[in-house]
């Protein structure tokens, strides 16, 4: 017995003392019937050649380990960026309990969704019932200045049709008549979680701006000189808006963040719970069709969002997802231009900080070789800082990346001498990504939390930027955005590889020569 | 400001009466069914349970997929589990249920990876058989160590009318009787994660025992043979419950299901009791392994050390002298360490009073834990149980109890703002609505990423982590001091 009061001993420790070690030795030989274990170290090492690999890449319809997730998720994303508002996802409701788990773990904060809660009646007579008892319910229970509903693949795949269920929930009392209740079909068997975030903000800037489905008249638009932001799905949100915010405080213009998540992600412990904080109000939201011109962070989020802002009239304006110099340079100047209004002082102070960070540490990650997945935008961003660091994005996947995200990363590699070596991979996912660690291996990783799975078994040591984030705390109130977030990127970058050096010479009188002081 | 067992109910009934008057009128009347006080002496909770929960309110429950992939199947580990149909089911139960194993992941076990065939529109147009044929040649190819695959259900393959048993069992043939076992666990079906516990279970009797038959002829049983039924070894669970049945002198032929593998599921029928920790979603199979095997079942439960001890007699009384001495010993051994653990903590978590709202067994289970801590379970509800849960769950709670099935984010709320309760024990999506509300919480079904919570060993972490929820310095600062005091 190992276990003491004194000192308990939690699971990581406890299992390894011998009586569990033996226990567990004696269960494998006895019952398990496991393979041999020269057969598992075989198979071990031949699913490390290139042999496996042409088998891997061969797979025409098996998914292992996805980096993506589901179009509802990012209709949620999107939904909760609104004042008061309360996301409601027409079918199952195993999704929403999902949904909600999936953000709490990333954020470490509440996740407010509801379900109309369909069963098998349901999918054989249709979910209009539930529609209008859910929406009642949720209107008297939780009183959200706003609605918005998106779809499960359930409710997709037996067809309801969400602009005649609302109405009908209208015409049957269970939201006044002139309550916004936003809606976008959101079937999770097309696009991923970065399709539903665009569905949502597209079917939300419908709602306000092209007359309510047909209840109102559509608004005229009367250009103002104001600025729109589209962020993006996106797991820094929090920092990141906040980081925004401030830049585009120094400029001092006007600006409306359409779904601005990033303060009901991040509401104080101080004894009130608030289901509903910040956001983005939904006069705002509709007077955003006045702006001047709108700029989304993450064009493959927007692919819908952003032209149907342009047929409205304004111009628009896609990154993706900027990270470092060039990109904020990017951002810096499309804003200025949009504007007319000079890049602060204060801002081209803070780039030159970037740029002192960068020179004073180069040396550590010049030619060093990266593999990063991720959402496409992201992984975008953060190749195009590391050719600016001199490093080479030798492998960038992103598994619900398609031709056009291709096509710009091959482009992007093209632009840099560092980019040559270097491939880009739609459509994959990280058991593809294993393969390419084991047979073109690379210095570092960068990804979400399953990439530590891809450092247990390949020793390749990740640094964790993307969503979700659940193994390490409170990364997304740093923003990754502007010079400022850039300079957290690098850090982070730097921690892992200091640790990484660190960790590789400490063994006494025999590696520990190079366990430098200063580095 | 202790109130007497009738001002308690009294107060009860109040809140339940002002909490209903939210809801639209239709609604009210359904939920009210739902909520109630424990009375002394009633053979239930004098709630309902187990009915479809009301749309728009903010259930906590999950689905059926939830239940077979994410709690009965999931766990069984040199076996592959394919999420079929669209991708995010299985990427948002992805390795999130902490059910501990040993292994080499990707080769020779497979919990922690996310098998899915990605549904795209085309395979809900033109149906999926054809892609789930394709994906089981690929698992084969690339996984060939596995020693079975499942095919758990999402919502559209019910749906669109794919016939998951006809390619199951053709690829059966083409792979000499591998193991294929299709799961109708869509989640859609029922009202909660259960029914997918009882479609699971369903699916191993189907698949599992009347097809495959006696897989393993050689295996030598001995009088002292039991299996370890619902436990899904969450922070090793299974594992520091394994321990006291070994050291009584028993023998483990398997796990169900956390850190099984398929061998051990059909080794069962050859067990000569089954003990069973999470009767709600493993009953089914318990009952079956009785009616066609005869072999007997036995509830247990292995949260704090009164019932530990009960139960590891209780289990011994099936046996011999040897076992019954066995048990008897192991308690005994144990003892120091389970005075030692309540020496130190009680004193600090006495009278402490504590809300629970979770799934399974241990809405009632974990109670008796908490009293060895000298603390009180002031209000619990289950997120699916069924009447015969409640039923079990007399025999835990004490009169007066505030309970609430199938609770609805509002309610908890207003519940626990009532209250007042001193820690709630719940779920990922209520731990930080509590803990903004300054109230100390605890994850009860992922123990908060520690655990394990079974047995002595675990215990003793169960005790620590209680304090370190209540008397922890940060519920001192919520209040910022230039703030009157409340």
């Amino acid at each position: 017995m190992s276990q003491n009061a004194e000192k308990v001993l939690d699971h990581f420790n406890l299992f390894r003392e011998p009586e569990y070690t033996n226990l567990f030795e004696n269960k494998r030989k006895e019952f398990e019937f496991m393979p041999p274990d020269a057969q598992v170290e075989e198979v071990r090492e031949w699913a490390k050649t290139a042999e496996y690999q042409e088998k891997n890449f061969a797979r025409e319809a098996l998914v292992v380990n996805p980096a993506k997730a589901c179009q509802p998720l990012g209709a949620v994303f999107a939904a909760v960026g609104f004042e008061g508002t309360i996301p409601f996802v027409h079918g199952s409701q195993g999704c929403v309990a999902y949904y909600r788990s999936h953000f709490s773990r990333h954020f470490k904060e509440p996740t407010s969704c509801v379900s109309s809660s369909m069963t098998e009646d349901a999918a054989v007579f249709g979910g209009l019932n539930n529609m209008i008892d859910g929406l009642a319910n949720t209107y008297n229970m939780y009183k959200p200045k706003m609605i918005a509903v998106s779809t499960t693949c359930m409710a997709e795949v037996i067809g309801d049709d969400l602009n005649a269920f609302i109405k009908t929930s209208k015409e049957k009392g269970s939201i006044p008549e002139e309550y916004d209740v936003p809606f976008a079909h959101t079937p999770a068997f097309v696009g991923s979680h970065i399709t539903g975030y665009d569905n949502v903000m597209k079917g939300i800037l419908q709602h306000f701006w092209d007359g309510k489905a047909g209840t109102v008249p559509a608004l005229e638009r009367k250009p103002n000189e104001s600025i729109n932001f589209l962020g993006g799905f996106d797991g820094y949100t929090v920092g990141n808006l906040r980081e925004i915010k401030r830049i585009f405080g120094l400029f001092g213009i006007d600006y409306t963040i359409i779904g601005d998540n990033s303060d009901v992600w991040d509401t104080p412990t101080d004894g009130e719970f608030r289901m509903y904080d910040g956001g983005t109000t939904l006069e705002q939201t509709a007077n955003s069709l006045n702006a001047k011109a709108t700029i989304s962070m993450q064009e493959f989020c927007t692919e819908k969002t952003l032209p149907f802002i342009a047929e409205h009239g304004q111009e628009v304006v896609a990154l993706n997802h900027p990270i470092g110099v060039k990109g904020t340079d990017k951002l810096l100047m499309e804003i200025s231009r949009l504007t007319g209004k000079a890049i602060p002082a204060e801002l081209e102070k803070e780039r030159g900080r970037l740029v002192d960070a960068i020179a004073d540490s180069t040396a550590h990650i010049h030619g060093q070789k990266f593999a990063i997945y991720g959402d496409p935008d992201l992984c975008y961003g953060l190749a195009e800082f590391l050719l600016e660091l001199g490093a080479e994005p030798t492998h960038v996947l992103a598994t619900n990346g398609g031709k056009a995200w291709e096509k710009k990363m091959q482009e992007l590699f093209d632009s840099s001498p560092f980019g040559k070596n270097c491939k880009v991979y739609p459509g994959k996912d990280l058991w593809h990504m294993r393969s390419l660690l084991f047979t073109d291996p690379v210095d570092f990783l960068i990804g979400n939390t399953y990439g530590k799975y891809l450092e247990r078994d390949t020793g390749t040591p990740l640094i964790r930027i993307g969503f979700p984030i659940f193994d390490r705390h409170h990364k997304h109130r740093y923003p990754v955005w502007g010079y400022q977030g850039g300079l957290n990127v690098l850090v982070w970058i730097l921690d892992r590889m200091f640790d990484a050096i660190d960790a590789n010479t400490n063994i006494p009188a025999k590696t520990d020569y190079s366990f430098d002081i200063i580095r | 400001m202790s109130l007497t067992v009738e001002q308690v109910k009294q107060r009860n009934k109040d809140l339940i009466k002002e909490v209903l008057e939210v809801y639209p009128d239709k609604t009210a009347k359904r939920r009210a069914k739902h909520l109630g006080t424990f009375e002394e002496g009633k053979p239930d909770c004098g709630v309902k349970s187990n009915i479809k929960s009301v749309p728009g309110v903010m259930t906590i429950r999950g689905c059926a997929y939830a239940g077979s992939k994410g709690v009965v199947w999931g766990p069984i580990k040199d076996m592959i589990h394919i999420s079929h149909g669209p991708v995010g089911c299985g990427q948002y139960s992805w390795a999130s249920r902490r059910n501990y194993y040993i292994g080499t992941t990707g080769i020779d076990t497979f919990v922690t990876m996310q098998f899915t065939s990605d549904f795209q529109e085309k395979d809900i147009v033109f149906g999926g058989d054809k892609k789930l044929e394709k994906i089981i040649d690929e698992i084969q190819e690339l996984f060939p160590l596995n020693h079975g695959i499942t095919v758990q259900s999402e919502c559209p393959i019910g749906l669109i009318g794919d016939d998951i048993e006809a390619v199951s069992k053709k690829k059966n043939k083409e792979y000499n009787g591998h193991t294929i076992v299709p799961v109708r666990c869509e989640g859609f079906r029922g009202v909660s994660q259960s029914l997918g516990h009882h479609i699971a279970n369903d699916a191993v009797r189907d698949w599992i025992f009347d097809k495959a038959g006696d897989k393993h002829p050689e295996f030598q049983t001995t009088p002292y043979d039991v299996a370890i039924i619902g436990d899904y070894n969450i922070g090793g669970d299974a594992w520091s419950s394994r321990i006291l049945l070994e050291e009584m002198g028993l023998r483990v032929i398997a796990q169900w299901s956390g850190d099984g593998s398929l061998a051990e599921l059909e080794n069962t029928p050859k067990a000569k009791l089954n003990v069973l920790h999470c009767y709600r979603s493993m009953n089914y199979i318990s009952r079956h392994l009785e009616e066609k095997y005869g072999v007997p079942w036995v509830e247990y439960n292995f949260f704090g050390p009164t019932k530990i001890a009960e139960s590891l007699r209780t289990i011994a009384n099936f046996f011999d002298d040897k076992i019954k001495e066995g048990a008897e010993r192991v308690i005994a051994k144990y003892q120091p360490l389970m005075q030692a653990v309540i020496d130190k903590y009680r004193p600090r978590l006495e009278g402490k009073k504590v809300m629970l709202y979770v799934g399974g067994l241990r809405p009632r289970h974990v109670i008796g834990a908490y009293e060895d801590l000298g603390m009180e379970i002031v209000g619990t509800g289950y997120e699916f149980g069924h009447n015969d849960d409640y039923q079990r769950t007399t025999h835990y709670v004490k009169d007066g109890t505030l309970i609430y099935d199938d609770v609805t984010g509002f309610e908890f709320e207003k519940f626990v703002e009532a209250v007042q309760p001193d820690l709630v024990g719940s779920g990922i999506k209520e731990k930080y609505v509590f803990q903004k509300m300054g109230v100390p919480f605890r994850q009860m079904h992922s123990w908060d990423y520690s655990g394990p919570y079974h047995g002595y060993d675990g215990f003793a972490i169960f005790a620590r982590d209680m304090d370190m929820a209540i008397n922890n310095p940060v519920w001192g600062l919520t209040k910022a001091p230039w703030k009157s005091a409340a």
